[in-house]
């Protein structure tokens, strides 16, 4: 038994990181395309609308990533695609990513000071205008600090496709202690890594979130 | 497509589903009694500690915190087997739960610390309370009153997340549910149970723990308001 990790060892398992940050972005991309109008739809008149989309989102907050994997995993398959891990995980994390950033969204609009709406109803502006150059660009800025907050949560989540056994770095990272039982050194570097893609994010959310606070 | 449901394996697979459920309910409460008071006791030399001690402290909550809760898992997991300890899965499972929900609570705690208006420290200093009293019957009540949603999120979070002790064989809820999708092939029928299952224990997890608050914190006002 081989038992020292080789070179083709150290590229397996960057591979992998490579993976979980094609994955991560995946999860965010999907999820602002889904999750932006869920979060102006959170805010609409319509009653029926803002109910229906709370119910989805608390859905997709009450259920654990790793079972959303293998719904989307088995839900494909059922419906006769052959699709690979990839698909189903992107997915999984559009979903979960969605719900998340559907609610800061949400949050940061809420935040803008009435004021601002009435100020816009009194300059006459339509509905559609307030929000384009009144509510969003005021709202963009609130919702940066915690959307690249989240980002952390993202990319750390995205260790939990290896349920459905999608090669990222988590799964690369137990192929390889599988075969090597050297957990300690494998499961580490497997830290590092995401350490080094994580701890950037959450500190310069912080960093911002500190900015917006003084101003 | 054409797709037939067929949940007709829940009549002999219940009882499973069920003791996964009560494994996962076992696992958390555990790890969130315990992680709470690690979790306080992390947060409160964050913030009183002398400097290495907070750093240290700051230290472990920023390497938990950025790393997933599935490698802390297979790196306790496997590496405590790998120095010849045999430690059980679901010890192993709480010990990480433990370790990673205890960094996010202490994060929470320190910012409930820390919003306790200066006139709370002034108020106690006057009554010549000691710094052990001013810290139980000042400081933590008070923050752990106003932080309370926030914990009661994140511990509903880790619930979720404990799913994921299913990859180093525990047998909860998911681990039951592979069990009997490995046997059945009916894999999309009973991942939407136990999502419902899921879904259900969170609320119950959440009604809990209002109740708790209702008994522990005698002030009748909504909870995490201000003073």
């Amino acid at each position: 038994m081989n038992t020292s990790l080789s070179l083709a060892h150290y590229l397996l398992i960057l591979q992998g990181a490579g993976w979980t940050i094609i994955l991560s972005l995946m999860g965010f991309v999907g999820g602002t395309i889904v999750g932006l109008p869920i979060a102006l739809g959170r805010i609409s008149k319509s009653a029926l609308l803002r109910r229906s989309l709370a119910a989805y989102i608390a859905l997709i907050q009450g259920i654990p990533l790793p079972i959303l994997m293998f719904l989307c995993y088995f839900g494909i398959s059922v419906m006769g695609f052959n699709l690979p891990a990839l698909v189903a995980a992107g997915l999984a994390m559009t979903a979960y990513a969605s719900a998340y950033l559907a609610e800061i969204w949400r949050g940061s609009l809420q935040s803008v000071p009435n004021a601002q709406w009435e100020a816009a109803e009194c300059l006459a502006l339509t509905r559609f205008q307030r929000m384009t150059h009144v509510i969003l660009p005021q709202a963009v800025k609130i919702s940066i600090p915690p959307t690249i907050g989240f980002l952390v949560q993202i990319v750390k989540n995205t260790s939990y496709a290896v349920v459905i056994g999608f090669a990222e770095l988590t799964y690369t990272a137990r192929l390889i202690n599988n075969s090597t039982f050297k957990p300690f050194i494998v499961f580490s570097i497997a830290a590092a890594l995401y350490f080094a893609l994580c701890y950037p994010l959450s500190h310069y959310a912080r960093r911002l979130e500190r900015k917006l606070k003084r101003a | 497509m054409r797709y037939d449901f067929d949940f007709s394996f829940l009549a002999d697979f219940w009882p499973e589903l069920a003791r996964g459920a009560g494994e996962t309910v076992l696992l958390s409460s555990a790890a969130i009694l315990s992680g709470f008071v690690v979790g306080t006791a992390l947060a409160v030399a964050r913030v009183h500690g002398k400097r290495t001690m907070s750093a240290l402290a700051a230290g472990y909550v920023e390497i938990i915190r950025n790393t997933p809760l599935v490698v802390q898992a297979f790196w306790l997991f496997f590496g405590l087997a790998a120095l010849g300890l045999h430690v059980p899965a679901f010890q192993a499972a709480i010990i990480t739960l433990v370790i990673n929900v205890s960094a996010y609570t202490a994060e929470i705690i320190r910012a409930g610390m820390e919003s306790i208006p200066k006139g709370q420290h002034e108020a106690a200093d006057c009554l010549a309370l000691s710094r052990t009293q001013v810290l139980f019957h000042v400081e933590l009540p008070q923050a752990i009153e106003r932080v309370y949603p926030a914990l009661i999120s994140q511990f509903i979070l880790m619930m979720l997340a404990s799913s994921i002790m299913s990859q180093i064989s525990v047998e909860e809820l998911t681990g039951a549910a592979y069990g009997i999708q490995s046997i059945t092939f009916r894999g999309f029928e009973i991942y939407i149970v136990v999502a419902v299952i899921y879904l259900l224990l969170s609320v119950l997890m959440r009604l809990a723990m209002e109740m708790v608050a209702r008994a522990a914190f005698t002030r009748r006002r909504r909870l995490g308001t201000p003073l």
